[in-house]
Parts: C-alpha cells; sequence; structure tokens
C-alpha cells in the first residue's frame, strides 16, 4: 500500500514538474515554431500549433539582411570578457569580505548592491558623454568594461554567499601547512567552491549575454552585439513577427546550448548551501 | 622563388601606384519598416554611381532608434551621419540648431514637387530642415463584404455618427467580428496619436493660446466618452493593449468590420501574402463632425544630417538620392509601383502606373492635405502639429495622459477621473518646464 501512494506522488510530482517546465519554456517553444512560419500563419487566429507550412524563409531572409556572426562574435567577446574580467575582481574582493570581514563589511556589500537599484536611463547622459570623450563609443572594450561595472556587485555578493558557506578551519589547515594567500585562493578555496564559481560564471554570462540597455545605446555598428541583431527585427508599424522570431532564436541559440550542457552546474550552485 | 618575389613586388607596386579613392563611409541610423528595408537593399545602386562613397545601416525598433540617436545628438557624440527621425523631431531639433538646413541638395531635387502639408511638417522659417522619405496620414478600412451585408455603404467622408452607427450594426461577438477597432495601447504615438486625431475633429485642443491644458473642456469629453463608449460596444476584447500591430493583425485575420489608422496600412491589408481579407477592403476619410477637421494625422520619416557632422557633402548625395523622384522609379522599375515610398510628392499622385496599382492613392493624397501642423484643430493653437504638440515636452505628457486615457478603456477608471488626472498632471509638467505659472 505504501508503495503504491509512493509511485502515485512520484507520478503526480513528475507530471507537475514536467508541466511547470513546460509552461516556462512555452514562450521560447512559441518564439521558435513562430520562426518557421509564414508571417500570415505567425498572427494567425487562432494560431496554428504544429500543423503549419513549415518554412525556412525567415532564416533566410535574416542571413541575407544582416550579419549574424559578426553581431555574434561581438556577444561571445563582450559577454566572455565582462564575465571574466568581473571574476577575476570579485574572487579575492568576495574571498576578503567572507573570510576576514570588518566592521564596514556588510555596509560595504549594500553599498556595491546600492548602484544596482538605479535604472540605468538615469545615468545614460554623463556615461555617454564620458565614452564620447574617451573614444569609447561602439568599442568591443566600452561594453566589456560597462556590463563588467553593472554585474560586478551581483557577482560579488553570489561569491560571498557561497564562500560563506566554506568552513573557515580548512583555510586555517591550509596555512598551518604554510600555504600563501595565493596558494590558498587557487588550491583550497577555488576546488571547493566550483559549483558555486561555475553558477555564478553562468548566470554573469547569461546576464552579460542579454543585456539590452547598454549595448543598444554604446554600440553602433563595429561592437554591435545580438541585442542590436533582435532590435533591428522589431517594428511598430508592420508585422514582421516570424522574421523577428527567426533573429530571436539565432540570438539565443549559442547561450541555450551552452546553459543545456552546463545545467547540472547551475543547479548544483543555485542549490549550493541551501540545505544546511 | 625568384619569380614569385618579383610577382609580388610587381603587385605590390600597382597597387601603391594606383590612383587611391578617399573613401568616406556614412553611418545611417533607421527604423525597421518596409520601405527602409527596400531601400537598403538598393544601397548598391547609389554606391556605384558614388564609388567614394560607403553606406552602413544602423536599422532598429522605433522607439529604441528615438532613444539613441536623441542621445547622440544631444550630447554630439558623432556616430551618426543621416539620422532618420520623425515630423515631430525636426522643428524642435532645427530650433536648436542641431540639424544641416537641406539647402544643397542639387537643382534636379524638385524641392517644390514636395507635398506642401509635409513640407511644412519639415521646414522651419521656410527652411528644409529633414527630407521626407515618405509620409502618412490616416484613414478609415473597412471590409466591404461586411458593409453589403449588413446593407450599409460607406460614403466618402463619414461623420462619427455614421460610423459608430455602423459599428454597432456590424458587430457580432458570437462570431468574433467586432465593428470597430482602435488603439487603446498607452503611449503618445499610439493611443494618443489617434485620440488626438479624434479630439481635432471634435474641436478639442491640447493648449490654449497661452499654453493652458484643455482636458477640462466639453470638447475633449465628448472625444474621450464617445471612444469609451464605442469601444465597449463594438470593439474588441482587450482593445486597452492594442496598437498599431494589433489591430493590423485583428483586421488581416477578419476580426475588424472597420479599423482606422495609418494610411501605411492600406498596402498590408489588401496584399494577399499578409492577410485573409485582402480583396474586401474599402477606403474612407477619417470621420468628421461637420467641423470642419477630419480625424487624421500628419506623419512622415524623414532623412536629416546631424549639426557638426563632418561628412555633410556626402550624407547630402545620399539624402538627394534616396528621396528624389529617381529613386522612386528605381524601385517601381526593381519591385513595381505598388511598393515605392508614399505621401512624399506631388508628382507620385499624377503619375497613371502608381494610381492603377495603388486604388488608396487619392485618399491618402487628400487625408494629408486635410491635415494641417499649423492649424490643427478649430480653434486657435500654440503648438505645432496634428497628432501631437511639437515641443519637447510633448512625449513625457502625451505618454502620461495615454496611460490614463488607456486606464479609461480598460475600465480601471472613469471617464471624468482621466480626464481630470489628465489635466492635473499636464498642468504641472508644463509650469515645471515655465510655459505657465
Amino acid at each position: 500500500m505504501a508503495r503504491m501512494v509512493t509511485t502515485q506522488r512520484k507520478v503526480i510530482s513528475t507530471v507537475a514538474a514536467w508541466l511547470a517546465g513546460f509552461l516556462i519554456f512555452f514562450p521560447i517553444l512559441w518564439m521558435v515554431l513562430a520562426s518557421f512560419k509564414t508571417e500570415l500563419e505567425a498572427f494567425a487566429i487562432p494560431p496554428s500549433f504544429l500543423f503549419f507550412h513549415w518554412t525556412l524563409e525567415n532564416y533566410i531572409t535574416v542571413q541575407e539582411r544582416s550579419d549574424y556572426v559578426h553581431h555574434a562574435v561581438n556577444s561571445i567577446i563582450i559577454a566572455g570578457g565582462s564575465t571574466l574580467i568581473a571574476m577575476l575582481i570579485a574572487i579575492p574582493a568576495a574571498w576578503s569580505m567572507a573570510f576576514s570581514p570588518t566592521r564596514r563589511t556588510k555596509d560595504t556589500l549594500l553599498w556595491m548592491l546600492s548602484t544596482k537599484m538605479m535604472p540605468p536611463v538615469g545615468v545614460l547622459v554623463p556615461i555617454y558623454l564620458i565614452y564620447r570623450n574617451f573614444g569609447l563609443l561602439d568599442t568591443r572594450a566600452g561594453l566589456i568594461f560597462i556590463l563588467c561595472l553593472g554585474n560586478l556587485p551581483i557577482v560579488i555578493w553570489m561569491l560571498f554567499t557561497y564562500f560563506k558557506e566554506i568552513p573557515k578551519d580548512i583555510l586555517e589547515a591550509a596555512r598551518m601547512d604554510g600555504a600563501t594567500i595565493g596558494r590558498e585562493l587557487v588550491y583550497v578555496l577555488t576546488p571547493m567552491a566550483v559549483p558555486g564559481l561555475a553558477s555564478t560564471l553562468l548566470l554573469n554570462l547569461i546576464l552579460a549575454w542579454n543585456e539590452a540597455f547598454w549595448t543598444l545605446n554604446l554600440s553602433t555598428l563595429e561592437a554591435a552585439p545580438l541585442t542590436v541583431f533582435i532590435a533591428s527585427y522589431s517594428s511598430p508599424e508592420g508585422l514582421f513577427w516570424a522574421k523577428l522570431s527567426a533573429a530571436s532564436t539565432l540570438a539565443i541559440a549559442p547561450i541555450l546550448v551552452l546553459g543545456w550542457f552546463s545545467q547540472r552546474q547551475l543547479v548544483r550552485g543555485l542549490t549550493f548551501g541551501a540545505v544546511k | 622563388m625568384k619569380n614569385v618575389l618579383c610577382a609580388v613586388a610587381g603587385a605590390a607596386a600597382l597597387l601603391i601606384s594606383a590612383p587611391s579613392i578617399a573613401q568616406t563611409t556614412l553611418t545611417v541610423a533607421t527604423v525597421n519598416n518596409g520601405d527602409m528595408i527596400r531601400m537598403q537593399g538598393l544601397t548598391n545602386e547609389f554606391t556605384a554611381k558614388n564609388p567614394d562613397i560607403t553606406v552602413k545601416w544602423v536599422t532598429l525598433e522605433e522607439n529604441v532608434l528615438r532613444q539613441r540617436v536623441t542621445t547622440d545628438i544631444a550630447t554630439k557624440g558623432g556616430q551618426f551621419d543621416v539620422l532618420t527621425i520623425g515630423t515631430y523631431e525636426v522643428p524642435i531639433w532645427a530650433k536648436k540648431n542641431w540639424l544641416v538646413p537641406l539647402d544643397k541638395l542639387g537643382a534636379d531635387y524638385d524641392v517644390n514637387d514636395l507635398l506642401p502639408r509635409i513640407r511644412d511638417a519639415v521646414s522651419v522659417d521656410g527652411k528644409l530642415y529633414a527630407a521626407p522619405f515618405y509620409g502618412e496620414s490616416s484613414m478609415v478600412m473597412y471590409r466591404t463584404d461586411l458593409f453589403e451585408k449588413a446593407g450599409l455603404k460607406m460614403p466618402e467622408k463619414p461623420t462619427w455618427d455614421f460610423v459608430i452607427d455602423a459599428a454597432k450594426k456590424l458587430t457580432d461577438k458570437s462570431a468574433g467580428v467586432y465593428g470597430i477597432c482602435l488603439r487603446g495601447k498607452a503611449g503618445w504615438g499610439e493611443n494618443m496619436a489617434f485620440l488626438t486625431a479624434m479630439a481635432n475633429s471634435y474641436g478639442a485642443r491640447w493648449f490654449d493660446e497661452k499654453w493652458e491644458p484643455q482636458f477640462n473642456s466639453p470638447e475633449w469629453k465628448k472625444t474621450l466618452s464617445t471612444y469609451v463608449d464605442l469601444m465597449k460596444q463594438a470593439g474588441p476584447p482587450g482593445a486597452s493593449s492594442n496598437g498599431f500591430n494589433e489591430n493590423l493583425a485583428l483586421f488581416n485575420a477578419g476580426k475588424c468590420a472597420m479599423w482606422i489608422d495609418a494610411t501605411v496600412a492600406a498596402s498590408f491589408v489588401t496584399n494577399p501574402k499578409d492577410s485573409r481579407v485582402a480583396d474586401q477592403v474599402g477606403f474612407a476619410l477619417a470621420p468628421n463632425t461637420g467641423l470642419g477637421k477630419n480625424a487624421n494625422w500628419l506623419w512622415a520619416w524623414n532623412l536629416a544630417i546631424p549639426a557638426g557632422s563632418k561628412k555633410v557633402e556626402a550624407a547630402e548625395k545620399f539624402i538627394a538620392w534616396a528621396t528624389s523622384k529617381d529613386y522612386t522609379k528605381l524601385v517601381a522599375s526593381k519591385e513595381g509601383w505598388a511598393n515605392v515610398p508614399p505621401g512624399t510628392r506631388t508628382s507620385l499622385y499624377q503619375n497613371p502606373d502608381y494610381l492603377k496599382v495603388a486604388p488608396f492613392a487619392m485618399l491618402t493624397l487628400q487625408s494629408i492635405d486635410a491635415a494641417d501642423p499649423n492649424k490643427p484643430t478649430v480653434k486657435q493653437v500654440p503648438y505645432v502639429g496634428v497628432q501631437y504638440a511639437a515641443i519637447p515636452e510633448f512625449q513625457g505628457i502625451g505618454t502620461q495622459v495615454g496611460q490614463q486615457f488607456s486606464a479609461a478603456l480598460s475600465g480601471s477608471t472613469s471617464v471624468d477621473a482621466a480626464l481630470a488626472a489628465a489635466q492635473s498632471s499636464t498642468e504641472r509638467e508644463m509650469k515645471r518646464a515655465g510655459y505657465i505659472k
């Protein structure tokens, strides 16, 4: 009897999980489906789910009209570059705050986060002027810099919470064995924090990949990443939903694939320290 | 090996001695509309004639483009050489000296051929500050089959009374057909474009001669209550989130008996590739109330050069090419007359080839002619613009008022409360900006 209940429960929870997963994934699925429709079918009422005339026409048009590879390469460089630099700065910062906290550590952390409380458009004009004067407009370096700054508070916060879960005694033991700070960071702390580091890295990469305010406003042509590529297909006057869906599918494809392969680390990292 | 070296040296010498053409690269910022995309496709025709110029395109969604271009021009960022801007921006930016006056577009540009209303909209003190690429107004698009079935006949110049009556008769909610589809989504360029034009036909105005907001006037009350009642009885569900695209989708799917919106929609709703009702669409002027003004707007997308640009000469060449009569002929020869950019030149409306393929052409022209940006409504106003007031503060004010009116449409507030809120928020902003005390 008891066994019956377990199976039943299993079935129910599995079905519920799949249903929730499907609901969350549905907008993306719908976008992918729309990208294979004709413009007429894309807005058909009632909408057709699978039984429509499948076409690659939108992908061909998008390829003809814009340089996907150029935008994708920019996205990879900008998201990757800003993530790496943010990690390089954040690991030592989080380490010092987690293991040698001072009276002001909490305030420092909150102050860092407070920079995220202002909507970015509030500083658009000053940043634009600074970028103009330093020749950083429409450069990858400029975008890497601003995205790195924007994500740094979140990265430090995430790493700080992961590092705090690591028992201090282990680090002390390493020190007893004569490890320098550098060795302690690289050989003791980092391997223990791998799940946390991996999920922070991935989350930061996804945030940088999807960032659509600074990348749209500070780039023109040379440094324009995939967000600009998508924005060129959105139109308030004209129904180009199928083409927009095709462009969006192409834009999220790389990060989706990356997320798929690294989901084990992501899940482990996000639940790290949840059960104590 | 020696031979190879000789050949390489020879080739290098040739390359060095060849006369080099100094290349000018123009960065053109534009919106993602059909006519602009077509222009991008034809860029090679321009660069073939001007081998010293390379053209690069930055295409963005309208609102993103507006923010991007405004930031750049206000900070003199110099990222763009040619800008696509609307009739709203032209007078404001020209007065701030942000634009290069376009008086050197060449002898064969034929500036007198531009439609007078459109030319007015992009000129300040008689000087052209932007060259119109395509122009539009608004009109009624209706389903001829549904009208016939109901025994109704659309007059060429319908009144609001007729439109309201017909909309109620044509509504068949069980069949999913609604009498009228109108914009409801909040935004100065969304519901407020339509409602301001409608208000003009009811004799309302945004401001009086002393810049005092007029939402407490009986004319505005009549406009808004008529609109809300009409949409409640004969509009589609969820109309407060419908903009141009949503209504276009509804109309093309056969869900609307009438739709009042941009004339540029005419080519979409009559194209069998986009529309299920392509051969059952008729057109009429935007409705009036007999006060002498129709409920239609005036808009044009224009090409302009930012002041301080170092590539003015090349930019002028490009603009002259893209907005010339020859460009129209070029599009016609490549893609047919139905696809030429409409609404900017008188000569297009005298061209029999165009009139043959565009049954809506004369109505577009009449609609454009009927909209006067210098005298948009019945009473005098201190501003320029038909469905907007060309002052920098209007985007913010218009969107705030739009949100109130959208709330009145969805039923979350009453017509009176929405008008009162619109009045007080507009008063506050106008005081802050120093127009009134």
